[in-house]
């Protein structure tokens, strides 16, 4: 059964749907559980049962479906979700079924970004299943008239110790109508016991993806479905001045839509809808606004609002004066773009009523939210239903493509698919902010840093604490009025932080004469991070390893989000062209108890390729409210000439939670190909992209 | 608006769209062969790679009409009875993929590439491939999928 078979949530109460389900075991997840932080909660007037944030139900054949409002969009979490409830179910992971995504048939949630899927609902998934097991081990001693602790669950099946006895979940639950409602939370099965979590289970429906039968977002297909475009205009803050929409009417099938300050077109194929959005004659003024030139200086200058420090102690007024070695520089990045494979898309169809979306987005109950907003509909009358998707980095938080649809398709009266060109998704979407940091810092003679004073101007105060340990410090976010859209990236400013602080702890290094290795370990206590930077360093062979002025080696460490990472890049600089290559790097990760290590590992890997990108030549080039290179021949991305050997140690902490890993590997790539730049070189690289001049070093 | 008929998967389907549709969007938006992904609409990005004649070709960057004649091959069309080709069986035992948009793209570019190099070093597979993008950093994996599929110890990104 696919979810689009099953009837909408809204419209039946947990029993009924239990009933639809056709019966069994239900489980819900009551919020007292004390890692329900963040799923689960009410809001304004939605009508699924508030008081849930997630369940399982086990049918009466022994399937067992999970259903859950986060999404996979490429991070695996469909396939460790999975494992997390096979483990604790003692069920077969071939047994579970990921319900995701679907604001009909899952209970809200707020979102999947922030690495927080792994930390807060697979435990949830967990304390359910926890309690589906003593379930099904109580029905199982009731029926055979005996005590639940003298049986043991196993792989779908209660047993007697003995073996003699044994009746699988779906015969257990076969005829029963039970809905079970979980509060507290119950003994997890402690990583060192694992048997399916902890291994390196395969991507769940990883046969359709090799097939093509994977229907993306931008693959649904609809009865009677049409084909939309917008218009869009030619600037940032552009006024519309004159329109004429006459020529595009006029081709076969054409409909122009316009309402309030949108137009677009359906169409019955899409090759006529672009051809009929590219014959609207539409004039447009655009007013004067910032470009890439000065733009840093026009981010420290404006702020939006007042802000506080985010961390104060001591005086970092009298230890940099007092202090024996100081430096104080800047460092600034620019505006990238997320450049999902798959852009926005959307296909909407409404039917007596009510609306139905299927599109890209990690925030299914965001967009559902919007939609209802834009169209006053109820909670009932709108639903979101998001296919696994062409990824999104934290760039597909909003329903664009979705409201664009469903604006077509309610006037043309008939489903409407919406895909975004690359050119809109590099325009319209939203960006990871530009910034700017000024650092001070400070240490005495001996290598020990004494001050530390940080601000960040836009970029963000994702990990903007410093992990080194300093007594005096004064550690700030300025947030500013962004000339660009921005809004989240994978790692948010934990990138850019971590690039300016690791960045200047190696320019403290080399002021101090100190291995940069050995002056990190003198600064850090947080054995956590000290393991990482060791096992990258003993595998990269850091101790022994010499930079020359053709080849540097260069690192960097650091925390966020619970995961903690250490890179060691060595680069090699062409003596005539000054031409960068990243020869090979060494990344060591630990993030708690290891739920899917090939999982992990692809993550882990795939955050520090795709850091390249902003380490040395992505950015977003704007000028007169227009992005100049919004393509992929203009706008470069990571590619497989650009990877170098990349070795990924990780670190498994069973004594220690699980953390989620889909963001803060990519932190560490670009301070360690600039501090290795640096170390062949002797030019400091302070500004992100690092070379984006033909690859080259230029001073 | 032209008549012709494209040969795809070894099958005839007759199409009428217009000169310069691409064989991209016919294949996705008339023939609902949706396996084959937009990305960039500038042959930048490979995601829309096909095979025609065998070869490896962008589907963004041709004309459908001008694919009239070529047999032409998308990722539906490789599996036969149930059975993968070995390139689609290598993605699958390397992990080789995050969200797999990119994934039809780069198993038809490895597909023409080991068609014509059976033991492509290193190298001709980075220069054969480096036409299709992963944005989510797949690249050590698929290198290694496809040197499984070509006999050679992958030696083991994963």
């Amino acid at each position: 059964m696919t979810t689009r078979e099953l009837q909408p949530l809204s419209d039946v109460n947990r029993r009924d749907f239990l009933k639809f389900l056709g019966g069994g075991l239900l489980v819900c997840l009551s919020p007292i559980s004390s890692v329900a932080q963040e799923s689960g909660r009410a809001f304004g007037g939605h009508e699924l049962p508030a008081d849930i944030s997630a369940w399982i139900h086990i049918d009466p054949d022994g399937h067992v479906k999970v259903f859950t409002g986060k999404v996979e969009v490429g991070q695996n979490i469909r396939t460790s979700l999975a494992q997390a409830v096979a483990e604790e179910l003692r069920a077969p992971f071939n047994s579970i079924t990921m319900i995701m995504g679907d604001t009909d048939l899952v209970p809200w949630d707020m979102g999947t970004f922030g690495s927080r899927t792994t930390p807060t609902m697979a435990p949830q998934l967990r304390n359910m299943a926890v309690a589906g097991r003593e379930l099904l081990l109580e029905m199982a001693a009731q029926r055979w008239n005996t005590d639940a602790s003298k049986l043991i669950a196993d792989s779908g099946r209660i047993k007697t110790s003995d073996g003699v006895k044994s009746i699988t979940y779906g015969e257990l639950t076969r005829g029963e109508n039970l809905v079970k409602s979980v509060a507290g939370d119950p003994q997890l099965t402690p990583a060192t016991e694992w048997k399916i979590a902890g291994s390196p289970v395969p991507k769940a429906n990883g046969r359709d993806f090799v097939t093509g039968k994977h229907q993306f977002p931008s693959d649904i297909v609809r009865p009677g479905m049409l084909f939309g475009a917008v218009l869009r205009a030619e600037g940032y803050n552009a006024k519309l001045e004159s329109i004429d929409t006459s020529a595009a009417e006029k081709l076969p099938g054409v409909k122009v839509v316009r309402d309030g300050d949108f137009t677009g077109v359906v169409a019955d194929d899409a090759f006529t809808a672009q051809q009929a959005v590219a014959a609207i004659k539409a004039k447009w003024t655009i007013p004067d606004q910032p470009s890439n030139q000065g733009l840093f200086e026009y981010l420290k200058s404006n702020p939006d609002g007042h802000s506080n420090p985010e961390h104060q102690s001591g005086s970092v007024t009298d230890a940099f004066s007092a202090a024996d070695v100081k430096l104080e520089c800047q460092y600034t990045i620019e505006y990238i773009a997320h450049t999902p494979l798959e852009p926005r898309a959307a296909v909407a169809e409404w039917e007596d009523g009510k609306l139905t979306v299927w599109t890209g987005t990690q925030r299914p109950f965001g967009v559902h939210e919007e939609l209802m907003r834009t169209f006053q509909l109820s909670p009932k009358q709108a639903r979101v239903i998001q296919p696994d998707m062409g990824s999104g980095y934290g760039g597909k938080h909003t329903g664009e493509a979705a409201i664009e649809a469903s604006r077509l398709a309610r006037a043309a009266g008939k489903p409407v698919k919406v895909v975004w060109t690359r050119e809109e998704e590099f325009t319209w979407a939203y960006f990871r902010p530009a910034g700017l940091a000024e650092i001070k810092s400070a240490a005495r003679r001996d290598g020990a840093l004494v001050s530390w004073e940080f601000h960040n101007y836009n970029s963000g105060p994702a990990a903007i604490g410093t992990p080194y340990e300093v007594s005096n410090q004064l550690i700030q976010f300025h947030p500013a009025k962004s000339p660009l859209r921005q809004g989240s990236y994978r790692g948010l400013a934990a990138t850019f932080n971590h690039f300016a602080r690791e960045s200047n702890m190696d320019e403290m290094a080399h002021a101090l004469k100190m291995d940069p290795l050995a002056f990190r370990l003198k600064n850090i206590t947080n054995p956590r991070l000290r393991a990482v930077l060791q096992a990258a360093a003993d595998k990269f062979r850091w101790t022994g390893t010499k930079s020359g002025p053709d080849r540097g080696i260069g690192m960097a460490c650091g925390t966020d989000k619970g995961g903690f990472v250490a890179t060691c890049a060595e680069v090699s600089i062409d003596p005539s062209t000054k031409k960068v290559r990243i020869l090979r790097v060494v990344q060591a990760w630990e993030c708690g108890a290891i739920v899917n290590p090939d999982g992990l590992r692809n993550q882990v890997q795939g955050a520090l390729v795709q850091g390249i990108g902003g380490a040395l030549f992505e950015r977003i080039l704007f000028s007169k409210g227009r992005v100049e290179n919004p393509r992929f021949s203009k706008y470069r991305v990571p590619r497989f000439s650009d990877t170098p050997k990349v070795e990924i140690v990780l670190l498994d902490r069973k004594d220690l939670p699980s953390a989620g890993a889909g963001e803060t590997g990519i932190v560490g790539i670009a301070p360690a190909i600039g501090n290795a730049i640096f170390a062949a070189t002797g030019t400091r690289l302070r500004h992100m992209p690092l070379t984006p001049d033909g690859d080259a070093v230029r001073t | 608006m032209s008549k012709f008929h494209l040969q795809i998967n070894g099958k005839n389907y007759p199409v009428d769209a217009p000169q310069d549709e691409t064989l991209l969007s016919v294949l996705r938006n008339r023939l609902n062969l949706t396996g084959t992904k937009y990305g960039c609409g500038e042959g930048q990005c490979g995601a829309c790679t096909v095979l025609m004649d065998g070869a490896a070709t962008r589907s963004c960057s041709v004309p459908a009409a001008a694919a009239a004649g070529a047999k032409i091959t998308t990722i539906e069309g490789l599996e036969e009875d149930g059975k993968l080709t070995p390139v689609q069986e290598a993605f699958l035992e390397e992990g080789a993929y995050q969200c797999g948009y990119c994934t039809s793209g780069m198993i038809m570019s490895a597909t023409s590439l080991l068609r014509d190099n059976h033991a492509p070093s290193e190298e001709q597979i980075v220069t054969a491939m480096n036409g299709n993008v992963c944005r989510c950093g797949t690249y050590p994996r698929i290198l290694n999928a496809i040197k499984r599929a070509s006999g050679q110890d992958a030696g083991g990104a994963r």
